[in-house]
């Protein structure tokens, strides 16, 4: 009970910390030119494809 | 003033300014020689088994690359006095931080599972038992971290930096043919034409020559270290000594294998040492020696880059300058890291194959993203005034992470498919 109680106190705890890191850095401070805003996408989209890519690996692996 | 007096003040000054080094030197000597890391030792003795001196000319060039990327960390991190982590956190928002965070702590501990396989084969060789080296591993690193100074662990950490060392006199030990490594290493060559083997023996050199965790760590090293604006050029200097280590060792790795195994197939450095060892007792020695030096090293960096990075973002103290009660959460996380990545090598039947190839999959994910963060954070003027990149700078920088992404992008996507570059 008592080590409930404490794993319950350390995770909300954790999500309040979380929380505040969240806040203090929701405005990315660089300035969005159009070279980062380009940057940014163009990683998203190479991102994405690796995740594609993964995906298609582990279900040839499950199929096989 | 007369000569004598004149040879005699230009002695003082170069050695008041090599003791100046000494003190500054650190965070690149180390970062670029942990990154000949235990997989990195198996590529080294891999591509020397493989294509012999053939692809030493290869390794060179990536001494200036090496050092143009972790450069620019140098700067980021004296002049802003942030880690890398908590940089892209401020620079591009939370989003991009806790993908770049949870990123860097999954594949340093993956990274770190890589350094206790090739650690615990090493001393496997001396007939040491796996669990005693996990134990012997985890306890040292802990004496290396707890005694509650920046300076004396930098140092400890050089030390292991030195026995890294230990391939050159093993190359000489091999007596290989001056006029050979000369004649095939120097000049520019492809052997056996530019095909799909030698194209992944190439992306696997790069793979290991730059990681993302080197990015982390380098910046907040060079934080922790309290490095100034006005000690970047000791920095440079020492991450420029440090790339030309890391490759003289690999060349020399490259010509032991390739002396003495050539032709033998490779699959990882410890069965390198002890094919050597049946050839040559002491070479073997000697490469079983380095292999556990450069995992040791490798795990030292690696498990340091997350418990910083973990720090700077949660604000825990995350300081070597800081006691165990002044920072527990750095230092549980640090033990936390070491620990698990440890206690899966000695999990009967572990993937660890799997794990190893599962690493360039991750890095991937993380190493375009740190590097393309980086290059975005150094031109940044507001914060970086005259420490921003330059436009020469940028071309240079910005081409050479462009083909850092290009073929460490291939090298894992031929690792998910290895038909794919025949």
């Amino acid at each position: 009970m008592r080590i409930a109680r404490l794993l319950h106190h350390a995770l909300s705890d954790l999500i309040t910390r979380i929380r505040a890191i969240n806040h203090h850095y929701a405005v990315p401070r660089l300035a969005m030119s159009p070279a980062v805003r380009w940057s940014l996408l163009a990683l998203r989209v190479y991102l994405l494809l690796l995740v594609v890519l993964l995906g298609y690996k582990f279900a040839t692996l499950v199929a096989h | 003033m007369n000569p004598i007096t004149q040879l005699y003040y230009r002695f003082r000054r170069n050695l008041k300014a090599f003791r100046l080094y000494l003190v500054l030197s650190g965070p690149g000597l180390v970062v670029m020689i942990a990154d000949n890391d235990a997989g990195g030792i198996t590529t080294y003795a891999a591509t020397g088994a493989k294509y012999q001196y053939h692809l030493i000319w290869f390794l060179l060039v990536l001494i200036p690359v090496a050092y143009y990327v972790q450069e620019m960390t140098v700067r980021l991190g004296a002049v802003t006095k942030r880690g890398h982590a908590e940089a892209i956190f401020d620079g591009f928002g939370a989003l991009w931080g806790w993908f770049s965070l949870i990123d860097l702590i999954l594949v340093d501990w993956l990274t770190l599972v890589t350094e206790f396989v090739g650690m615990t084969a090493a001393l496997g060789i001396f007939g040491v038992p796996a669990w005693a080296t996990v134990a012997g591993v985890c306890v040292l690193m802990g004496v290396i971290v707890v005694n509650g100074r920046y300076w004396t662990w930098e140092k400890i950490a050089m030390v292991f930096c030195v026995v890294n060392l230990i391939y050159i006199p093993g190359a000489f030990m091999v007596q290989p043919r001056l006029s050979d490594i000369l004649g095939q290493g120097l000049i520019p060559n492809f052997p056996g034409g530019f095909n799909g083997e030698l194209f992944f023996f190439m992306m696997a050199n790069i793979g290991t020559t730059i990681a993302p965790w080197m990015l982390f760590f380098q910046q907040s090293s060079v934080v922790d270290k309290g490095m100034k604006e006005k000690d970047i050029p000791w920095g440079r200097a020492d991450t420029l000594i440090g790339s030309v280590f890391t490759v003289v060792v690999a060349v020399f790795i490259v010509i032991v294998t390739g002396t003495v195994l050539n032709g033998v197939e490779i699959t990882d450095a410890a069965q390198a040492a002890s094919v050597l060892m049946d050839r040559d007792r002491w070479l073997g020695t000697f490469l079983a020696i380095g292999l556990f030096d450069a995992g040791l090293l490798g795990a030292i960096c690696i498990s340091l880059a997350s418990s910083w990075a973990f720090g700077e973002i949660f604000g825990w103290a995350h300081s070597l300058n800081n006691k165990i009660r002044e920072a527990p959460a750095f230092y549980i996380n640090y033990f936390i890291t070491l620990v698990s990545a440890g206690l899966v090598v000695l999990i009967p039947g572990a993937p660890l194959v799997l794990i190893t190839l599962f690493v360039q999959v991750v890095a991937v994910t993380l190493l375009p993203a740190a590097l393309v963060f980086l290059i975005l954070l150094l031109n940044d003027r507001t914060t970086m005034g005259e420490y921003a990149n330059t436009r020469t700078q940028n071309i240079v920088c910005g081409s050479i992470v462009g083909v850092i992404i290009v073929l460490s992008t291939l090298y894992a996507v031929s690792t998910l498919f290895p038909s794919l570059f025949g």
